[in-house]
């Protein structure tokens, strides 16, 4: 097993979802615009990957992989059992349960946060850093349940890091004159680029 | 019915419309910003590029015909799961299909095409258009958008893989050019690759350079 502080700290800033990996970036460049909306979208990120990750993993090891469910149940007849071709839609079948689910459950529990969060959670299911999340973990043969949980909770939390970061940016472009063809998308891509050379000096770094 | 309604001509100038608008005027990627997280990450090369184009026009143009076909029997409130499980579908036989025919390919692409599930265009085309369209006229905009999305990183990728690598699709150009001239005249030419174009950064960068050249010529201002 991995030390978890390690791989806490990689998925924040080493492999960050957005600068070396690309995930998340619909709603990266939608959603950045203000700094509060970024704030409110970047918890909710967190929030769904650090529950979705462990989820998915024990759907993954428990029911989808070879031989997983005889295993599990000692059924005979259940042997060589591989649901592997099934990953990708109960993975995002699970993670738009997910999202209702921790929509429903906000709106009972804190009316006030979900009067903040609310609106983003449904964007939330079609974001691609979730179910990024999920491919990754699959990839890297995580051992046990707590490792997902700590990737997801670090990969959200460099996500969100990331939005802030762009949003408080791009408030303070309001005053700069940019090119007409470059306003918006343009200008928000090439920022990114800056950005991503600035994680860059994080790479190679071993904790 | 008793009346027989003026069939449409299979290209009637609306339908090329359908077609033509996503190409430049309405892009998917550089007009609406959907579909931007592949467009970056699999560009390094023309290959993985080429593949990943293909992959996503046939998802888009399935699904919008399959989701066309059924838009009257799904309920509002469960439509985007319905949309999801459609888009899935389609993804997980493109998945397959890599897996057994193109291996090597399909572990360089590696989370990128079940990433194509997430792809805000798929879904956007299906809420957008199919919903509400007749099946026809939804594969042509699906065969619209797949392109347009297509176009855009395949553009990406050929100044990523020739600045970046020196090569398109692997065939090495530069050494192509320069290994005659330097046999010719004895100079010692040659081509040193650009670290930055193979790194996410020259995506971001050149990306925001075809955004802003492709919106001063269509004068496409946002905000």
């Amino acid at each position: 097993m991995e030390d978890l502080f390690s791989l806490f700290v990689r998925s924040i800033f080493v492999e960050n979802m957005i600068f070396a990996y690309f995930l998340g970036m619909c709603s990266f460049l939608a959603v950045s615009k203000k700094v509060s909306t970024a704030v409110g979208l970047g918890a909710a990120v967190i929030f769904v990957l650090a529950i979705t990750a462990p989820i998915n993993w024990m759907l993954q090891e428990y029911v989808l992989k070879e031989n997983a469910l005889f295993n599990i149940t000692g059924i005979a007849g259940l042997e060589n059992t591989n649901f592997e071709f099934l990953q990708f839609i109960m993975f995002i079948a699970v993670i738009a349960a997910m999202v209702q689910l921790v929509e429903m459950i906000i709106e009972a529990l804190s009316p006030a946060l979900y009067g903040s969060l609310g609106i983003f959670l449904p964007l939330i299911a079609v974001n691609c850093s979730i179910l990024g999340g999920s491919l990754f973990m699959v990839q890297r043969d995580y051992t046990s349940v707590v490792e997902p949980l700590v990737y997801g909770l670090g990969s959200g939390i460099g996500w969100m890091l990331a939005i802030v970061a762009l949003a408080a940016i791009r408030e303070k472009m309001k005053y700069s004159h940019v090119p007409n063809g470059l306003k918006g998308l343009g200008i928000t891509m090439i920022i990114t680029g800056l950005m991503a050379f600035g994680f860059m000096s994080f790479m190679g770094i071993e904790i | 019915m008793s009346e027989v309604a003026k069939s449409e001509a299979a290209f009637s100038k609306r339908r090329v419309k359908l077609i033509s608008n996503p190409l430049n005027d309405d892009n998917p990627v550089t007009i609406q910003v959907l579909g931007i997280c592949s467009a970056l990450a699999v560009t390094v090369q023309l290959k993985p590029t080429f593949i990943m184009a293909v992959a996503v026009t046939f998802v888009i143009v399935f699904s919008n015909l399959i989701y066309s076909i059924i838009r009257n029997a799904v309920p509002g409130r469960i439509r985007i799961i319905v949309q999801l499980a459609v888009i899935a579908t389609f993804v997980i036989l493109v998945d397959q299909v890599l897996k057994a025919y193109a291996y090597e390919m399909s572990k360089q692409l590696s989370v990128f095409i079940g990433l194509i599930i997430t792809n805000c265009i798929v879904m956007g085309r299906l809420e957008a258009f199919a919903g509400s369209n007749k099946p026809y006229d939804s594969v042509l905009d699906g065969v619209g958008s797949g392109l347009g999305y297509s176009w855009i990183i395949l553009a990406v990728a050929v100044g990523r893989e020739l600045f970046g690598s020196g090569s398109l699709f692997g065939f090495k150009v530069f050494e192509a050019i320069f290994n005659p001239i330097n046999s010719a005249l004895g100079t010692e030419w040659a081509y040193t690759n650009n670290g930055l174009m193979v790194n996410p950064i020259g995506a971001f960068m050149l990306l925001g350079i075809i955004i802003w050249v492709q919106r001063t010529k269509s004068g496409y201002v946002e905000e």
